[in-house]
């Protein structure tokens, strides 16, 4: 076991499957001088300034660059800063990226992961902080991904680049300098399989991304209160964890699920209504959703705090959850 | 363009001429076939007709090895068959049938051959700049010799991707070369109404990437223009060619084109560049009968294709379910 935070794990896995695999290469504004989180540091040194390329402003045209790069058989990692900025890029995303494959009748893979880092960061207002990945879920032939932890940021990041499928790789901003413990050995996630943070028998708290830490640590604020809290970090969002989520919810009967992201139309409503349809009998309480108002974000921190899902907030719709009859 | 005679042309390559004759022809016949199947319900989709463009299409794709790349527009049918692709899973694909070179998931405005490096046609105006840059680029990367020739038309340079793909293109030393074919319209808008500046070349130049303007329907002018700037960008150094053409028939095989006067189309005819072409191979000294007999051999061609792609089954309907992607595939979970 090695201590990396979590902006050093996924610089490991790249450094690592760059060595694995000459056709992969990575691609974005200011990736020569370590990107815009120094989040590629030494790699231009180490691989080359071919590899590790430099892009003009030019989102649209650094991700379709990358779906024809990666038609034609290497594996581009694209950087787009924040994901705010990935929206300059949709049409290359959703309707090339995302359609390729299918569209050509199965002649073509686009391999490429993009790097969309999400979240709340250091008042960086309505442009710089927005969680959009329930966009991307929602997309037919992409792939979501949003690691918690250094660990998976290494692991996961690892597997996005091996998977021949276009990945949209969300890491959140605010967990950059978190600290964990990472294997030595490498590992590669199997994408699609959620991860239980703690065990519990009374609520079932679903999560992912930085909202897994909060969640953690209501979980922990909640069991000095009697209330025994499951938490599940999804890891990823399409494809999602479904039986997992399906097997704690048999046990606990109560159901919250925690975003970072707006509420309506995110992806907790998927994982509520999945568990409302399939477990419907069997839940002790009505499902519930914690995520931001539908308001953009702000810059002055009383202001953005409104948008923020706390600890004490987790902790009190949990408890409430248990207090509904059962 | 009068029609008449016209010069002949001293040292001319009879053959290749010839050959782009063929498939100057086979596009036509193509086209027709297709617009007629249309009228019938054959084709399902939209098809957006290339009549009168051909001269592009044969002549650049004429000058590129198999393995060299192409990315082409909704008005597509005619590169693709140029760079190689056979006429039955191309008229397959766009009646929608079980051996589509999509296997009926696409249709015309997503036509592609990847096996004759055909990347793919492209439903949204410009998308095709990015990716053909990116193909270039993986070129580069990996070292090869293959050159990348990215079709669009003057409507596409309106488009952000214009600038961003050339600038790309430019920074890196991509090999590939643009090709616009100006045919004048936007869809159904006379593109000069909607376009600031001097147009394509202008501003090709002005984001670093040499240009060169022809007239599109004169083979000759086209074939001398691609060979020669196929190859400048074979070595790195990316290249912009203007062809001015014209759109024979409406933006859709449904568009009947009212917003053009008649007398213009007329004019526009007289100017066909197959008619082009015939006169200049005949004028070399090849028969009128020969040529005449070429033509023939791809309308029965095109035909035959119309005909076979007519009798074949629609996709096995499990098709709609394959090739979503390989992590999440919704074949594997009720989703």
């Amino acid at each position: 076991m090695a201590r990396l935070t979590y902006l050093e794990a996924g610089k490991l896995a790249l450094a690592e499957e760059m060595r694995r695999d000459p056709l992969v290469w990575a691609v974005g504004e200011d990736l020569g001088r370590g990107g815009v989180f120094g989040q590629y540091k030494g790699l231009a040194e180490e691989f080359g300034s071919d590899r590790i390329s430099d892009a003009p402003i030019s989102e649209s045209c650094i991700m379709g660059a990358a779906v024809g790069a990666a038609m034609m058989g290497t594996r581009p990692v694209v950087e787009m800063r924040f994901s705010d900025f990935a929206l300059c890029a949709v049409d290359e995303l959703v309707n090339q990226a995302a359609k390729a494959r299918y569209m050509f009748g199965g002649q073509t893979r686009v391999p490429l992961v993009v790097r969309e880092p999400i979240g709340i960061w250091r008042s960086s207002a309505a442009q710089h902080s927005q969680s959009l990945e329930a966009w991307y879920a929602h997309i037919p032939g992409l792939v979501v991904v949003t690691p918690a932890t250094p660990a998976d940021n290494r692991a996961l990041l690892k597997a996005a680049i091996r998977c021949d499928d276009p990945v949209v790789y969300m890491e959140h901003k605010g967990l950059w300098p978190l600290e964990g413990e990472v294997p030595e050995a490498e590992e590669v996630a199997e994408i699609g399989k959620a991860r239980t943070v703690r065990e519990g028998r009374d609520v079932t708290i679903v999560a992912w991304s930085a909202a897994v830490h909060t969640a953690e640590a209501a979980a922990r604020s909640l069991a000095g209160q009697g209330v025994e809290a499951e938490v599940i970090d999804l890891r990823t969002l399409w494809p999602w964890d479904r039986e997992a989520v399906l097997a704690s919810v048999e046990r606990t009967g109560r159901l919250l699920v925690v975003q970072e992201a707006v509420s309506v139309a995110g992806f907790g409503a998927e994982v509520a209504a999945t568990v409302a349809e399939a477990l419907h009998g069997a839940l002790k309480a009505p499902v519930r959703r914690l995520g931001a108002p539908r308001i953009p974000i702000s810059y002055a921190p009383p202001l953005e705090d409104r948008v923020r899902v706390t600890e004490e907030a987790v902790a009190a719709a949990a408890r409430g959850l248990t207090a509904a009859a059962a | 363009m009068p029609s008449g005679d016209v010069p002949a042309v001293s040292n001319l390559d009879v053959e290749r001429f010839r050959e782009r004759f063929r498939q100057m022809c086979r596009i036509r016949e193509f086209e027709k076939q297709a617009i007629a199947a249309a009228e019938q319900n054959l084709v399902l989709g939209a098809i957006h007709p290339s009549i009168g463009q051909e001269a592009v299409a044969a002549g650049v794709c004429g000058n590129l090895r198999r393995s060299d790349i192409i990315l082409s527009t909704h008005r597509g049918h005619g590169h693709t068959m140029a760079k190689g692709a056979e006429p039955l899973p191309m008229m397959r694909e766009l009646f929608g049938r079980d051996g589509g070179y999509c296997q009926g998931k696409g249709g015309s405005m997503h036509i592609a051959d990847f096996a004759v490096g055909m990347l793919g046609a492209n439903g949204v105006v410009a998308a095709n700049i990015n990716i053909a840059a990116g193909a270039a680029h993986a070129i580069k990367l990996k070292r090869e010799d293959g050159v990348v020739v990215c079709f669009f038309g003057d409507g596409a340079i309106n488009r952000g991707p214009f600038l961003e793909g050339l600038n790309w293109a430019g920074v890196f030393g991509l090999p590939i070369l643009f090709v616009c074919e100006d045919n004048g319209f936007a869809a159904t808008t006379r593109t000069a109404a909607m376009t600031s500046g001097a147009g394509p070349a202008a501003r090709a130049e002005a984001l670093g990437i040499p240009a060169r303007e022809i007239d599109g329907n004169d083979i000759l002018a086209v074939e001398e223009a691609a060979r020669e700037l196929i190859e400048t960008a074979r070595g790195g150094k990316p290249r912009f060619l203007v062809a001015r053409t014209y759109r024979l028939t409406g933006h859709t095989s449904a568009d009947a084109a009212p917003y053009r006067p008649a007398a213009e189309v007329e004019e526009r005819w007289l100017n066909d560049p197959i008619e082009s072409c015939r006169r200049l191979l005949e004028a070399a000294g090849v028969p009128a009968a020969e040529l005449t007999a070429v033509y023939e051999a791809a309308a029965h061609e095109m035909r035959e294709a119309c005909e076979q792609a007519a009798a074949t089954g629609w996709p096995d309907e499990a098709l709609a379910y394959a090739d979503v992607q390989d992590v999440g595939d919704p074949r594997k979970g009720a989703f």
